[in-house]
């Protein structure tokens, strides 16, 4: 959908974006973040011509930008800045159709238009004629954000759209936003320094610095492995700490000592093992802690007669898990397997530990309830 | 009171006609000038400000001696006095529009530019009615400036209340002289209130509005 192949940029001598490459997917939403100067504005504004290329070439859909007409190229591309920019001797249709009247559209379609988008954010009709100075500056960014969608162009490029807003308008413009993006299936540039946004909103994240790319990764990728000490200086302490239960390893929740009974245990001596530790099931490790098989109540019950030590009726075969496999990634084969537990053994298959149902069972109502947040979506949903 | 109408009445509505005349004719090719060349200068910043400067310090000749240089290129009469005056007319119009231009919301520009208006388009729907307000301020400043201004085309002959002026003082009749001098402050202060209603009228809804708030 979008390109960049080798995009550089000079200022008379300073390098300011560097042989940039970067392959932006229809419907993704990519964020770029970097310190202030990293060249993330200069990148994105390259792309509908505001500023030049020095070398290398950007595609849109196919097309290289340099063949297009710069005015004809703008109105094909939504556009959305900080500064909001609506213009303010307008009423709030003549912004929000403001492409339209640059493509000539028809008074009526404009008007059609007009409604249909104010319609996606909520506003009254009567909106249509007020002029901007009169809506507080969470409804102009609204505007703001409907007048790049007004010619339904497949790409938006956004110059950090909800930097100016209080923290409470612009965690709502973002949820909104998301929703909204989702639902249109448009591709976004978006330009932020503020890594809370960069994580919410981002498919990908493109983390930038002196006019490079550090990093292009989802927001789960770079929480779990950040490229380099920048990408981890940046994205600060806390936030490697909140990534953590997406990085949780089984090894850091399992219980370290599974009730094992040697190969070779009498059958007797494993039913009073059993009694004594008020477990039905048993695993069963030969003399280097190799993980064997495993026995319940129930095995012995219909062998206790044919049997006499553990190795002829235990079950092999068990689903185990690794110790450093990471909990997100297992928790729902465990869970979906049905298996009220499941061992966890190192590389050589030595038995470490044990994951059972009520440790996840604590884990996943934490992760569900844990920090409220999920709680107050779901009233506002019900809502 | 009533013998100096008798005598000059006719005279005076004359007199006056012409001196609207000159002035006039001499706002409106400012106008026509300094309003374009002010937007073009915005576009020129770092030539702009060089620009402005040499221009005001032309100004600052005395308007008598611009007047009189005027005579040996174009004579006497009515539209060297006009050429004059249009000269001073010019400053403060095109620093308005400069400023006025220079000064509107930058954010506003870009967007503009950035929904894919041309640099055309950006003038003539974003930048001037934008500036506007602070463009018809120059305007009003320069017309009223003009009107007291424009007794002195006399001195070349082209007429006007300077006529009576003149006149007055050389002939020691001071009724001579308030007859020049009151009529053009009238004039003034007539002119200076119609333009501030033609801006009123001008200057775009939405930004009526926020000037208010503001
Ligand atoms: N018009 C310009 N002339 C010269 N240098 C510029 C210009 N615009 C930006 N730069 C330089 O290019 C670099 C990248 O700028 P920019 O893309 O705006 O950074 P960011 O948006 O990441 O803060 C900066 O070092 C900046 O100083």
């Amino acid at each position: 959908m979008l390109e960049f192949k080798n995009v550089t940029k000079r200022y008379d001598g300073k390098t300011a974006v560097k042989n940039l490459n970067l392959n932006i997917k229809k419907g993704e939403f990519v964020c770029f973040i970097g310190p202030s100067g990293c060249g993330k504005t200069t990148t994105m504004k390259m792309v509908n011509r505001l500023i030049g290329i020095s070398g290398g070439d950007i595609l849109v859909e196919g097309k290289n930008i340099k063949e297009q007409d710069a005015v004809e190229l703008r109105r094909s591309i939504g556009y959305v800045i900080q500064q909001i920019g609506l213009m303010p001797h307008m009423t709030i249709k003549e912004n929000i159709v403001l492409v339209g009247t640059l493509l000539k559209w028809s008074k009526e379609k404009k008007d059609q238009r007009a409604r249909e988008l104010l319609k996606l954010v909520d506003l009254p009709e009567e909106y249509l004629n007020k002029y901007p100075h009169e809506l507080s500056g969470g409804q102009q960014q609204r505007i703001g954000v409907l007048r790049a969608l007004a010619a339904n162009p497949p790409l938006i490029l956004m110059d950090e759209p909800f930097g100016a807003l209080d923290p409470i308008t612009r965690d709502s413009l973002q949820d909104e936003f998301k929703k909204l993006q989702k639902e249109l299936g448009k591709t976004i540039v978006f330009v932020t320094h503020d890594m809370d946004e960069a994580l919410k909103l981002g498919d990908r994240i493109v983390i930038m610095k002196d006019g490079e790319v550090v990093q292009a990764d989802t927001p789960d990728e770079i929480l779990r492995n950040p490229a380099n000490e920048f990408v981890e200086e940046f994205l600060g302490k806390d936030r490697l700490i909140q990534g953590r239960p997406d990085v949780t390893t089984v090894e850091q929740i399992m219980e370290n000592k599974p009730i094992t009974v040697p190969v070779g245990t009498t059958l007797r001596d494993a039913i009073s093992i059993m009694r004594d530790k008020h477990v039905d099931s048993l695993l069963v490790v030969d003399s280097a802690n190799v993980l064997k098989g495993f026995i319940d109540i129930e095995s012995i019950n219909l062998n206790h007669k044919k049997a006499k030590v553990v190795d002829e009726i235990m079950e092999e075969g068990i689903y185990t898990v690794s110790h450093h496999s990471l909990l997100r990634d297992t928790i729902h084969k465990i869970l979906r397997r049905g298996a009220k537990y499941a061992p966890v053994v190192d590389d050589n298959q030595r038995l470490v530990g044990i994951v059972t149902r009520a440790t996840l069972a604590n884990l996943v109502y934490d992760t569900i309830w844990g920090d409220g947040t999920e709680l107050e979506e779901l009233t506002q949903a019900a809502e | 009171m009533m013998e100096f109408f008798a005598t000059h009445g006719n005279d005076l509505l004359i007199k006056t006609w012409e001196h609207l005349y000159i002035s006039l004719a001499a706002i409106l090719l400012g106008v026509l000038v300094a309003i374009p060349l002010g937007i073009l200068l915005s576009r020129v910043p770092n030539f702009a400000d060089r620009f402005i400067s040499f221009i005001g310090i032309l100004q600052t000749i005395p308007s008598l001696a611009i007047l009189a240089f005027f005579i040996p290129i174009l004579g006497v009469g009515k539209l060297p006095a006009i050429l004059a005056l249009f000269f001073y007319s010019l400053l403060p119009i095109l620093r308005n529009t400069y400023i006025g231009v220079r000064e509107v919301d930058k954010g506003v520009v870009e967007a503009g530019r950035g929904m894919g208006m041309s640099n055309w388009q950006s003038i003539m729907k974003v930048e001037f009615p934008m500036a506007l307000p602070v463009i018809m301020a120059g305007v009003r400043l320069s017309t009223v400036y003009l009107i007291g201004w424009a007794t002195l085309a006399a001195f070349i002959g082209g007429g006007g209340l300077g006529d009576f002026i003149f006149d007055g003082l050389n002939l020691y009749q001071p009724a001579l002289i308030i007859a020049g001098t009151v009529p053009a402050t009238i004039l003034a202060l007539i002119a200076d209130r119609s333009l501030s209603m033609i801006e009123n009228k001008l200057t775009p809804e939405g930004l009526k509005n926020s000037y208010k708030t503001a």
